[in-house]
């Protein structure tokens, strides 16, 4: 030790332990899972983060026809509890820290694991982690939603009432405003809309352990298991204010609105998983060093350090991450933590003026736009307000970069590269699911269903109908839910029985209240040729812009729709989770001229084609873009398949996208003009 | 191409569905050589082809945004697919249109199978024209009425709103949302005209809503209206009250002369859209509304709103011929 640690030494009289070290991992099967879960581990990573596939977090299993192409795609694949006990095989899971990013469906995930810990031997008072269950976000930015709000909330209060009594070490749900970051929110608004999305939960706490016996001494416990799930971007000093203005906010929450005393149950807890909004596809190699910065907004200073961490790879922009690209983020990590010296010291920033500055102008902006939520009625009754407020911070920084006055290094400004020796593999760079996969866990799937005592599965899942159908119910939802799992019901059952009890649902698009783009040049010359192409065609531009399968990811569909109004189009969104044949018949229906469809979860090679298939079908002949996270590879297959166009991140300026868009739409009105003899066509769509 | 519109007027004429989106392509459409195919198209779906008017109920619904019209239609749709009837709804969307272009996002809210023929949703934006229906949603409504069974407008706003409506819908529905006061203060007032039914949404409220209720139809009885029926629903699960809704809306359309109520609407849109075309110089070439209107009542019952705009049109040349000749004579 060089340190000569004396009375007045700044440092900390001993290193503080570092933060715990995850990876957001999972794919293809529970099997393939475990075994890349093992491996982190080994490498020193030291809690799991699973991330599950989207037929998974929705609530379909894998032979539902929404799943078709999502399976196994962004995380893995559980239908059942022996798909959790293979996930969690060799894994003890009294001492594994464990983090579920999962909403909708996360009281099922948490029945599955609890089971899946019993069948280990292992006691639900053991269990450690984090549930995400955070469903207001989901309908903000995130998009893997299943049930209306209000069931949607009381599937959380259950959730809490039950962890708190019977799993005590387990965090029920983490507030998140990592995905209001990724979807366009200012510091201010993340605050702002995280601390109402908590008080909205916390709300529903209250009410509901108000109806336990002895509840209501407990609120104290709930306000501590509340974590939070945050972002950080590449502004990594305000960011870092952000998380000291969110601390304090939360201190002042827990003792004046629940009446939360003990220190330990007030402290700002929260996970962090750093920016991927601001990574390029352009020059990608600059990811690390952007997600090395942002990193550091979140350990700096240790009044507000990160409990836990995972980083993003390198190459989230171009498709799925490799194992290795993902060893490279956590040896990120592991530097930061054992090679520098950040570990070393009490808090940085104490005393420091600018810093203090900063956190007193976030927290007056938050407040601010707190009191704007309030009066809406609180976070669940505000969210077409917040939903708006977000597409519209999207819609300014997309102009800001557009127009060159947020500078993003190797995408509007030093584009010149050199070739890069990273994305020179045959698979450019990234991790390919074997499309064979969906099949195989189909068949697994049919088999498990026709092997178990089916009896049971329908006496359970009849209860949890029960239980779920008397809005009054003194009954825990997470009971039924745990003895559904036992019997052996699967994902998609569990859902659909909630389904049937709470109704479906789809969260407000934002887009429509959303403010118009102040046009410079290049949006005048385009709405000119928005009309004149008006004029070929007898009457406005029309367009469809679709999201099919899954992927709830729609803040490029968001974009594209309002840029697509903004330019003088009529435009039909109809938000996410749309089958082939629902897209098929609004594009019949509504006459579009073109058809553009947003996919950001990997499945294009197999939904596009159906959906383009469907298309024919129906008689639509209107041509088809496609925009989304889509390797170079797989771009001719497109082309083959009958996609006039593929946009990726890295065509990020939407107007050009737009004209495009124009020019396609008016070469196809002339080319049916000249087929049909000099007359309008305009009504053989 | 010259048969097209006919074609398809022919084909909604038979019942054929599918003819449905051409048929719409066709009457949006503002170019010259359309407006003209639009023109055929609806002389082909006109009383006088039809052999009398048109069978589909055409129900209009208004109401004030976030009253939960959208939500109620997705409910009613599927008790009217459940009576195997057909729906086809247009939707009307008030979206700005300052840069020209409208975001229709209303057919995301209205739940149907998209494999299912027999329902059709079109969304168009309220265009340039003031507080209201676009002229292609009227002529739609006309055109479709002859395939479906029954054809929806929906519409956001009240006051402008259910007037407009009510020139192409044989039944006219106001959705209220418990708690709100501008419906009721725009009846009292008589900035709105009454409405047949007035829908109380969201009753799993419970009281708040059943105070509306009461709230409305007090105001009605005080204008003097016996008529009008006020109905709670609830259109998420569990739903109540939409099968008794869509019997009321059955039974107000079985007490109507449909005939007389068509043919009334037909008149009124044909000026509306004489007068959107010439401004009120033109109604008073025609020599003021009144004389306008005994014109309009002077002409064969079965003609479409396009052949009366015509009829209007002639007597406006006509009169300006003559005055022509009196002005050269003096």
């Amino acid at each position: 030790m060089t340190c000569m640690s004396g009375d007045h030494s700044p440092r900390l009289p001993e290193r503080d332990r570092p933060w715990m070290m995850r990876t957001y991992a999972g794919h293809s099967t529970a099997k393939a899972s475990n075994e890349l879960y093992r491996r982190n581990l080994q490498k020193g990573q030291t809690g799991l983060s699973i991330a599950f596939d989207l037929p998974t977090q929705t609530g379909y299993d894998p032979d539902d026809e929404l799943a078709k192409g999502e399976v196994g795609k962004v995380g893995v694949p559980i239908s059942h509890r022996s798909d959790m006990a293979a996930l969690m095989d060799g894994i003890p899971l009294g001492e594994m820290n464990t983090s579920m990013t999962i909403n909708a469906t996360a009281a099922w995930l948490l029945a599955l694991y609890i089971v899946a810990a019993e069948e280990q031997g292992v006691g639900q008072e053991q269990l450690q982690g984090t549930t995400q269950n955070d469903i207001i976000k989901e309908f903000l930015a995130r998009g893997t939603y299943a049930f209306p709000p209000a069931p949607s909330m009381r599937l959380i209060a259950d959730m809490i009432a039950y962890t708190v009594e019977h799993v005590p070490k387990w965090n029920p749900i983490n507030i998140c405003s990592y995905h209001l970051q990724e979807a366009g929110a200012t510091p201010v608004q993340e605050i702002a809309y995280a601390i109402s999305n908590a008080i909205a939960v916390l709300d529903a706490a209250r009410e509901r352990i108000g109806r336990m016996p002895g509840g209501e001494a407990r609120m104290e416990q709930v306000f501590g298991r509340i974590s939070f799930f945050v972002n950080a971007g590449v502004r990594f000093i305000e960011e870092h204010a952000k998380l000291r203005a969110m601390s304090i906010l939360w201190e002042e929450l827990g003792r004046e609105r629940y009446g939360v005393q003990e220190e330990r149950h007030l402290r700002f807890r929260y996970g962090v998983q750093v920016n991927s909004l601001g990574l390029t596809e352009a020059q990608p190699e600059n990811n690390v060093q952007r997600i090395v910065l942002e990193a550091l907004a979140v350990t700096l200073g240790r009044d507000a350090r990160a409990r836990a961490i995972q980083l993003p790879a390198w190459n989230e922009a171009l498709g799925l991450p490799r194992p290795w690209d993902q060893q490279w983020s956590l040896r990120i990590q592991q530097i930061l933590a054992y090679e520098t010296d950040i570990l070393e010291y009490p808090d940085i920033f104490e005393g420091s003026q600018v810093m203090e500055g900063l956190v007193e102008d976030l927290l007056a902006g938050a407040r601010a736009e707190m009191s704007v939520v309030a009066e809406h009625g609180g976070a669940v009754e505000a969210v077409p307000y917040m939903k708006a407020a977000l597409v519209d911070s999207h819609r300014e920084r997309i102009r800001r970069i557009e127009a060159g006055e947020q500078i993003v290094v190797g995408q509007n400004r030093y584009t010149e590269s050199e070739e890069s020796p990273l994305t020179a593999d045959a698979e450019g760079g990234i991790l390919v699911v074997d499309p064979a996969l969906e099949a195989e866990q189909i068949q697994a799937l049919r088999r498990w269903r026709s092997e178990r005592d089916q009896a049971a599965v329908q006496d359970a899942l009849g209860a949890l109908g029960a239980v779920a159908g008397d809005e009054h119910s003194s009954e825990n939802l997470m009971t039924a839910t745990i003895a559904a799992a036992r019997a052996g019901a699967t994902t998609g059952e569990w859902s659909s029985t909630l389904r049937e009890v709470f109704g479906s649902y789809r969260a407000p698009t934002g887009v429509g209240e959303a403010r118009a783009t102040v046009p410079d040049g290049d949006m005048a010359e385009l709405r000119g040729e928005v009309s004149r192409l008006q004029e070929k065609l007898g009457r406005r531009p029309k367009i469809l812009v679709g999201k099919p399968g899954l992927d709830g990811h729609s803040n490029g569909a968001e974009q594209i729709a309002v840029r697509a109004r903004d330019s003088g189009m009529d435009v039909v969104y109809e938000g996410i989770r749309l089958t082939p044949a629902q897209i098929a018949a609004s594009a019949l229906q509504e006459g579009v001229h073109v058809i553009g469809l947003s996919i950001l979860s990997g499945s294009h090679r197999e939904l596009i084609p159906a959906v383009i298939d469907a298309l024919r079908d129906a008689g639509v002949q209107a041509p088809v873009v496609v925009g989304g996270i889509i390797p170079e590879q797989d771009v001719a297959a497109l082309r083959q398949a009958g996609v006039a166009a593929v946009y990726t991140p890295k065509d990020f300026d939407i107007t050009r996208i737009m004209r495009d868009i124009v020019a396609l739409v008016g070469a196809g009105a002339e080319e049916s003009v000249l087929a049909a003899g000099g007359t309008s066509a305009n009504g053989s769509a | 191409m010259s048969a097209a519109g006919a074609a398809i007027g022919a084909r909604l004429r038979a019942g054929d569905l599918t003819a449905a989106p051409a048929a719409l392509n066709l009457l949006e459409s503002t170019a010259a050589a359309d407006r003209q195919q639009a023109a055929c198209l609806l002389a082909e779906v006109a009383p006088s082809a039809l052999g009398g008017e048109a069978p589909a109920h055409v129900i209009g619904v208004t109401g004030p945004p976030g009253s939960g019209k959208s939500t109620l239609l997705s409910a009613l749709l599927h008790t009217w697919r459940g009576q195997e009837r057909s729906v086809a709804i247009l939707a009307v969307d008030p979206s700005s249109r300052r840069s020209g272009g409208a975001l229709l996002g209303d057919r995301a809210r209205i739940d149907f199978d998209p494999a299912d023929r027999g329902v059709l949703i079109r969304s168009t934006a309220a265009g340039e024209r003031l507080g209201g229906l676009a002229w292609a949603t009227r002529a739609a409504a006309h055109a479709l009425a002859a395939a479906f069974d029954i054809v929806v407008i929906e519409t956001v706003g009240v006051g402008q709103a259910e007037t407009e409506v009510a020139d192409v819908a044989d039944t006219v529905a106001v959705v209220v949302q418990p708690g709100s006061g501008d419906v009721l203060q725009f009846l009292k007032s008589g900035i709105m005209e009454i409405p047949d039914v007035v829908v109380v949404t969201k009753s799993d409220l419970g009281q708040i809503a059943l105070r509306t209720r009461r709230e409305v139809s007090a105001a009605l009885r005080s204008l003097g209206s016996r008529s009008t029926r006020v109905l709670g629903v609830s259109s998420l699960p569990p739903t109540s009250g939409v099968q008794e809704l869509a019997a009321t809306l059955d039974e107000h359309r079985a007490g109507l002369c449909v005939v007389e109520r068509r043919l009334q609407a037909r008149r009124a849109g044909a000026l509306r859209d004489f007068a959107h075309e010439y401004g009120e110089r033109g109604v008073r070439a025609l020599g003021g509304r009144a004389a306008a209107e005994a014109l309009l009542a002077a002409q064969p019952t079965g003609l479409e709103v396009p052949a009366l705009v015509a009829a209007l049109e002639r007597r406006c040349d006509d009169r300006a011929g003559e005055d022509g000749r009196s002005r050269s004579m003096s």
